[in-house]
């Protein structure tokens, strides 16, 4: 561009045009990303755990695998029932437990325990599982999801809050 | 009537909306377009328009909050008058509208209708039956039971094997940290605002390149389309041997869609409303999740993938396929339209078509899944239990105490997982039979652990007695020639 040439001149309605658009692109950049924000909040949250009681120690009898079930640590007054999550206990001997997601590791079906066979098989695509939550048969790319616990004041603990999935394993 | 003219020229001169009604109602279209095959897309419409009804008088009792949904479909079912029907004309009228949209897209595809030059009347229409089934996953969802809430499930589990953005993915989809409340809430905000006012642009801008383009005209085996030519020749064949689409070609459309509208008022009469299955508590765990008609081929290809070609297929197919369907008018949007001359089409119509027919009734009574229930709900057929010895009684007592009906037939009823035992001792010896017991293998888990010698003994005993009257038992042939 040459150095001496002079400045196109801005008319008022150039001018007006120009600012109406930059100001427009502005408000609606101010008004767009609280809204993003808030429709990706729940992306933001992610691993939220707490410790949650499963029930004292005498309701898991040795030897035995029991259903339990906790209300999510992270609930709102209309979750209803939805928040209520069941896992599946299993007493070894004394302090050694195995507590495991009900969750299929396939696809997150509810897996059920039959202690006659001592296997957790999935009604949705025929996953089956070994007593200690070890991939037996079907489809499942890996054993059943296990909670961290600990045992405190009599009672049992879970490390827990999420729904379990491959990426994101309790 | 003359009062009525009058009527309508006042509300003329202000909007102009009459005069567009008449001309396009009254614009020319190929006589041969006037066919029954032609009534598909408007058919989709009118189960569109119908599902709009329904769904906002189904709005006004429908509770959208995970704590009451379960409840006010309970009362929209039993206790609100007519609320059943209502509900039966939408459950219904999403398969009719699902059914449509797929024969239309197939009359379009064998009509070579996606060629220059509506290529993007196809892309428009490839997003209308994403939108279409998006509408009935959602809706699947708002009947919030027990498989709405496990289906839930599989979509967040399908989410959560996306590299890295995985957890991201599952908490976007469900609104929070488990299937709750807010999963609920957005699912509902789907239905009811996102994906509804997507499907209105859309079909809006779909009918308005019909219009600028002009109804396909029936394909002529031999007849190319060229780009240079093909308007001007449609031009001169509307000119040539044009109707007018009102009511020429309409009746038809008019007919069908009568007839559409009656088979649901039939169908939602007679087959009643869909559900709600069982109340959506996870507690609940005495439960077999399946999916609504029209995904149950999904749910069908999940359970019979290879494992190692699981994860790359459920997050690269759907886009594969869509790419596919998509590029379909760029890639082919010239040529000949008849399908007469396009065995390649007619072939891979067919070959779909045959697939996903063969995965949907797979899936109907999905035999890849234990019946979780036969082991104690089905007896021992009497036939298995006379002149057997007391340690092979005791075999067929485990039989079914450890579950091995679940996954096995005996006398034509059980799982469907494993093979039938009705003969398995022609197929394996005494000593096969117990290593297959203990160490598993193929789809079989090992059960070492969980069966004691003895019983091992009494199960394989009564193994080896099934076989059918007059066949052998399998032989151990190097243990006769070696004693």
């Amino acid at each position: 561009m040459a150095e001496n040439a002079p400045l196109p001149p801005v008319s008022r309605r150039g001018f007006l045009v120009a600012f109406g658009l930059a100001l427009n692109a502005a408000a609606a950049a101010l008004f767009a990303i609280p809204i993003v924000g808030y429709l990706f909040a729940p992306a933001r949250r992610i691993a939220e755990q707490a410790w949650i009681p499963l029930g004292p120690l005498a309701d898991f009898p040795e030897r035995q695998t029991r259903l339990a079930t906790y209300r999510n640590p992270f609930v709102e007054a209309w979750d209803g029932e939805t928040a209520n999550v069941p896992c599946w206990v299993r007493r070894i001997t004394g302090d050694t437990f195995q507590v495991f997601a009900i969750n299929c590791a396939h696809l997150g079906c509810p897996v059920r325990w039959f202690p006659e066979s001592g296997l957790f098989m999935c009604p949705c695509h025929g996953g089956v599982y070994y007593e200690d939550g070890s991939r037996a048969s079907g489809p499942p790319p890996r054993g059943l999801y296990e909670y961290t616990y600990k045992i405190e004041g009599g009672q049992l603990w879970v490390r827990g809050g999420e729904l379990p999935t491959l990426s994101q394993p309790v | 009537m003359k009062r009525l003219r009058a009527v309508a020229d006042w509300i003329d001169a202000r909007t102009g909306l009459v005069s567009f009604l008449v001309e396009t109602a009254g614009h020319r279209v190929p006589r041969n377009t006037a066919s029954w095959w032609y009534v598909f897309g408007s058919a989709t419409l009118v189960a569109f328009v119908l599902q709009v009804v329904t769904g906002i008088g189904l709005a006004t009792v429908y509770a959208p909050s995970a704590n009451d949904a379960w409840a006010s479909l309970q009362a929209l079912d039993y206790d609100v008058p007519l609320g059943w029907f209502l509900r039966a004309l939408h459950g219904w009228g999403s398969n009719f509208m699902v059914a449509l949209v797929v024969v239309h897209m197939i009359q379009v595809f064998l009509f070579g209708a996606y060629k220059y030059p509506r290529e993007l009347t196809w892309t428009v229409g490839v997003f209308l039956l994403l939108v279409t089934l998006g509408m009935a996953f959602t809706g699947q969802i708002m009947r919030f039971d027990q498989d709405a809430y496990w289906g839930l499930g599989i979509g967040a589990a399908i989410m959560g094997r996306v590299p890295v953005l995985g957890p991201y993915l599952v908490h976007l989809l469900l609104g929070g940290p488990i299937i709750a409340g807010a999963t609920l809430s957005r699912f509902f905000t789907l239905h009811v605002f996102v994906v509804p006012g997507l499907l209105i642009a859309l079909v809006g801008v779909h009918l308005l390149m019909v219009l600028r383009l002009g109804i396909n005209e029936w394909p002529m085996p031999g007849r190319l389309v060229r780009r240079a030519t093909y308007r001007a020749e449609y031009e001169a064949l509307v000119a040539a041997d044009g109707v007018p689409f009102f009511p020429d070609a309409a009746k038809r459309d008019l007919v069908f869609g009568g007839l559409v509208i009656l088979a649901l008022v039939a169908c939602a009469a007679i087959f009643g409303p869909i559900g709600p299955g069982g109340q959506p508590d996870p507690t609940i765990i005495a439960t077999e999740p399946t999916p609504d008609f029209f995904f149950l081929w999904i749910y069908a290809a999940l359970a019979l993938l290879p494992a190692n070609l699981e994860t790359p297929l459920l997050l690269t197919a759907p886009v594969i396929g869509i790419g596919i369907l998509l590029a379909l008018p760029y890639l082919s949007g010239t040529g000949e339209k008849s399908w007469r001359r396009r065995p390649v089409a007619v072939l891979v119509v067919a070959t779909v078509l045959l697939t996903i027919g063969t995965l949907t009734y797979l899936g109907t009574f999905a035999p890849w899944s234990p019946v979780m229930d036969a082991w104690s709900a089905l007896p021992t057929p009497a036939a298995y239990l006379q002149k057997r010895s007391p340690l092979e009684l005791q075999g067929a007592l485990l039989v079914q105490e450890k579950q091995c009906r679940n996954c096995h037939r005996l006398g034509g009823e059980g799982g469907l997982r494993g093979p039938a035992l009705d003969d398995v001792a022609t197929r394996l010896t005494h000593d096969q039979l117990i290593r297959q017991v203990l160490q598993g293998g193929g789809q079989m888990p090992a059960y070492g652990k969980n069966l004691s010698p003895p019983e091992v003994t009494a199960l394989v005993a009564f193994l080896s007695t099934l076989h059918p009257a007059g066949q052998v038992p399998a032989i151990d042939a190097s243990a006769r020639t070696n004693p």
